[in-house]
């Protein structure tokens, strides 16, 4: 009987939708554009912005179309002039208590709120009174949390809760003074996943990291995060010759998820530490074996080593190339191919490691070929 | 893995078994806990209390190194109560009876007494798993980092054989890759005994082929593995080594024996980005362009061969990988030089078919799983629809043997060691990120709350734990995630390199250490008492 599927009409459209499916997801089958700020679609309808109100025939109140359900013969209406002046009082209402901070906001370009404030040339506010201010800094080293810029359409807090599982954060207070904000207002200390920058659809969360590194012409490249085997998909934003921040699409393997390492963990590509010379050793290495006692106990951290000129001196390629060359076939000559081995690198493309087993079987002449799949 | 990250959510039952997925595969961990949310049974089985145990409905905490006995005496309990699926095992598989012998002497109650899970847990389990219409596995190092890490997948096979969670959607058994391309660079070869595709170099006809592709003449002696080359070198009975972006100093076991065995080497080249514990110890070192310098692929934990591509320029001189190894090639006298990357990749797809359908046009967007023999397969998804290539997979009956190093009066407690969220392996990339450093600062020794009593020692203070191997000074943090008895240290921290501590025993058949078990003891550094063990282990 076709008991799944329901007909509405939406701004005199006929359309067949789900019957758990909302007013917005059946306007948005019909490429009818509603504005909302709160809506998500991997998250439960929430409600909150009031900017999805639409008309329905025989309810005498708009409804919000992302939480409100389809049903059959319904009629629709997603945007009257009343409707229009309810969205832009709305929008008003938001940038009443909204720092006026677009021209140094990491998201300034890119931002619903600004878009919504263009589209209805929202200049002047009629509406004054206290603004919320909020001097003390969460000081996490990941992710800024500018509240006085939230407006409260609780992705974050939702995306938290029911994707990531952590619920790091939580409404607090009341009325004007609600406020996002970790357990008893203590910096945010969590996983870091930074899914609920993603989500903002404002400047209120940004990545530390990307404070004055560019905010629009980016060049975005598809890639793939160069840490675990999950092998998520992720967008560099480049500007010039440097990644500004790193993202995920939605349609994507990882739906748009990401974790700490591959949402933040990217400025080793652009370190001072990056060893940019061929190098080939002078001085013969420091005898590290020590018995039983760790050599590098006292480094603060493995990412201080840099070349030391008493050890090593600068190469051109040719040089370092040759020599190598050299040394492997003297080797090789003397005592046959198979006291030579090469560790190929799980962290490389499969076309490095094709060639790499390539070269090892063909120019040395030895299966001793292997990686780190064991560790 | 023989399943998709998307067939996850579907799961009716999940055993996650030597996997701290959240942390180690955090996407992944959100389908899991997805699935749960949608109704899934998820079963933990772990020493170690880990973050995903919140959203299991069951914690099996085994004594380190008993999978094998565990996994046997739910097998166990899946025979003698019938929940195998007969036709599954007529028609799919065959030696089910031996198998079915083999374990009769897996009884719950030597579970118990060997695993430390009780009874009770491992029956209903087995029950749990057996009944479930989609169950999958998920596992990882916890479970191949043993010097019986192959019989742990023998079994893991053999219960998903039994109880047909093989070959249909949202079944599997399914190893969670821990590198972005350690997928790719196993099926490019990068292994001894296999050519591209996991195609042996001993067979004279696969041999012949390769020599044909490549123009030229192979050898046909077995290589050595990872582990045997470091062995053979601390043995001085190995002249060089070619290591492309690996940091052994730190990531394999033993750190002392990797010292010796890489200063006993007549000639070290070391192509990295940074100039790692490994590449101090080269006589030349060569820069290489990291993954957002270059195009190629990636190939991650469910097959799927994505498209890698570049976005800025490499600094200075640095070069891509592949260029380096062409043009040393060249300069040895063979010429393995390319056109264009996709060439390679061309090249990789003749050598093995299960990529012969790919190029990098079809690639572009989120890629194709392989097998992928034709231009018009769309990938797969779940391997094994329908039919099992080549053979009928035979089960092949295991024996629990107890670890290679366990615990005794002088060494009582267990070592285990693994990753955390923040850090990533030897902390090349992750350790030079600021923010990273201050919410990891550096190494930290887990131990149990009683443990922490009976040495007398306080959150935060230094310790000294120190094995057969070596010796380390490493903070404490006192933890109810590990089993009593056993403590836990990331290895991702040089100053307090776990891998000092860690056995070099090996696998027998893949050669994998077993950087998840040996003895240690514990020394507060103010007091000198020595921590004993009330385990049942000595």
């Amino acid at each position: 009987m076709g008991s799944s599927k329901v007909t509405l009409n939406i701004d005199g459209k006929e359309v067949i939708a789900e019957k758990n499916s909302t007013i917005l997801d059946a306007a948005r089958k019909l490429e009818i554009t509603i504005p909302s700020l709160c809506h998500n679609p991997d998250l439960v309808p929430f409600g909150g912005c009031r900017l999805c109100l639409v008309e329905v025939a025989g309810t005498s109140r708009p409804v919000a179309s992302c939480a409100a359900l389809v049903q059959e013969g319904m009629r629709v209406k997603s945007s009257t002039n009343y409707l229009e002046r309810l969205r832009r009082t709305n929008v008003e209402l938001l940038l009443s208590d909204h720092p006026n901070d677009c021209m140094l906001c990491e998201r300034a370009g890119n931002c619903k709120l600004q878009e919504l404030a263009y589209y209805y040339g929202i200049r002047e506010n009629r509406f004054e009174g206290i603004r919320r201010e909020y001097p003390e800094q969460d000081n996490n080293p990941f992710i800024r949390r500018e509240m006085e810029k939230c407006i409260m359409c609780g992705q974050c807090v939702r995306i938290c809760d029911e994707i990531q599982g952590v619920g790091a954060i939580d409404f607090a207070y009341k009325g004007l003074w609600t406020k996002v904000s970790p357990p008893f207002e203590k910096d945010l200390d969590c996983e870091f996943c930074g899914q609920c920058v993603a989500v903002c659809p404002t400047g209120a969360l940004t990545g530390r990291m990307w404070a004055s590194k560019g905010r629009q012409k980016f060049r975005e490249v598809e890639t793939v995060c160069p840490y675990c085997g999950c092998g998520c998909n992720i967008t560099l934003a480049v500007k010039k010759n440097e990644i500004a921040r790193v993202y995920s699409k939605k349609d994507t393997v990882n739906q748009g998820m990401l974790c700490v390492k591959g949402r933040f963990a990217y400025d080793f590509v652009h370190s001072q530490d990056r060893l940019t010379r061929p190098l080939i050793r002078i001085n013969p290495a420091k005898d590290l074996y020590l018995h039983q006692e760790n050599p590098y106990a006292d480094s603060s951290s493995s990412a201080g080593f840099k070349p030391d000129p008493a050890q090593f001196r600068e190469a051109s390629w040719e040089e370092a190339l040759d020599y190598t060359a050299l040394r492997l076939k003297e080797i090789k000559d003397r005592h046959g191919p198979d006291v030579i081995g090469g560790l190929a690198s799980a962290r490389c493309t499969n076309e490095d490691n094709y060639l790499f087993q390539k070269f090892m079987r063909m120019a040395v002449g030895t299966n001793n070929v292997d990686h780190c799949a064991r560790y | 893995m023989t399943n998709s990250y998307e067939e996850i959510k579907d799961n009716d039952v999940l055993l996650v078994i030597g996997s701290n997925t959240t942390e180690t595969h955090p996407i992944i961990g959100l389908e899991m806990k997805k699935a749960v949310r949608r109704g899934a049974k998820l079963i933990v089985i772990d020493p170690r209390k880990i973050e995903l145990v919140k959203w299991s409905h069951d914690h099996l905490q085994l004594k380190p190194g008993t999978d094998v006995a565990l996994l046997n005496c739910i097998m166990n309990v899946i025979i003698q109560e019938n929940l195998a699926d007969k036709a599954y095992i007529d028609e799919r598989t065959q030696g089910f009876p031996a198998l079915a012998r083999s374990m009769e002497r897996y009884t719950p109650e030597y579970g118990e007494e060997v695993t430390g899970v009780s009874r009770e847990n491992i029956i209903s389990t087995a029950r749990l798993y057996a009944r479930a219409s989609r169950a999958g596995i998920y596992y990882t190092m916890g479970v191949t980092q043993h010097t019986h890490g192959t019989d742990n997948v023998f079994a893991i096979a053999n219960l998903a054989l039994m109880t047909g969670n093989l070959g249909r959607r949202s079944t599997g058994v399914n190893p969670l890759r821990g590198q972005n391309n350690v997928q790719g660079c196993t099926d490019m070869g990068c292994v001894p005994p296999f050519f591209p595709g996991y195609q042996s170099v001993a067979s004279p006809e696969v041999k012949a082929r390769f020599e044909r592709l490549w123009r030229t003449t192979l050898s046909s002696s077995p290589g050595l593995t990872a582990t045997e080359m470091i062995d053979a070198a601390a043995g001085g009975n190995f002249r060089a080594l070619y290591i492309k972006g690996e940091n052994p100093v730190v990531s394999d076991p033993d750190m002392q024996h990797t010292v010796r065995a890489l200063q006993s080497l007549d000639f070290l080249v070391v192509q990295d980005i940074f100039m790692t514990e490994t590449a101090l110890m080269a006589d030349v070192v060569l820069p290489a362009a990291c993954f957002a310098e270059k195009e190629g692929t990636f190939t991650n934990s469910e097959r799927r061969v994505q498209r890698v591509r570049k976005a800025v320029d490499p600094p200075g001189e640095a070069r891509e990988d592949s260029w380096i190894i062409a043009r040393l090639s060249s300069s040895m006298g063979y010429d393995i030089s390319y056109d264009r990357i996709e060439d390679v990749f061309r090249e990789a797809g003749k050598a093995w078919p299960a990529l012969g359908g790919m190029d990098y046009h079809r690639l572009e967007h989120k890629g194709l799983q392989w097998p992928c023999p034709t231009r018009d397969h769309p990938g797969t998804p779940y391997l094994f629809k329908g039919a099992f290539p080549k053979r009928i997979p035979a089960f092949t009956p295991v024996d629990y043997r107890p670890s290679e190093e366990l615990p005794d009066s002088e060494y009582p407690m267990i070592l285990n060691t693994g990753r955390e969220l923040f850090n990533y392996h030897t902390g090349t990339m992750t350790r030079r990120n600021k923010a990273v450093n201050l919410v990891s600062p550096g190494g930290y020794v887990e131990i149990h709350p009683a443990d922490a009593r009976e040495i007398d020692i306080e959150n935060g203070r230094m310790v000294r734990v120190s094995s057969r191997r070596g010796s380390i000074k490493v903070q404490v943090r006192i933890s109810s995630r590990p089993l009593q008895g056993t403590v836990f240290i990331p290895f991702h921290f040089i100053e307090a390199a776990a891998n000092m501590l860690t056995n070099t025993a090996v696998d027998p058949i893949a050669g994998i250490p077993e950087l998840k078990v040996c003895a240690v003891k514990l020394e507060s550094m103010e007091t000198t008492g020595v921590l004993k063990s009330r385990r049942s282990h000595d």
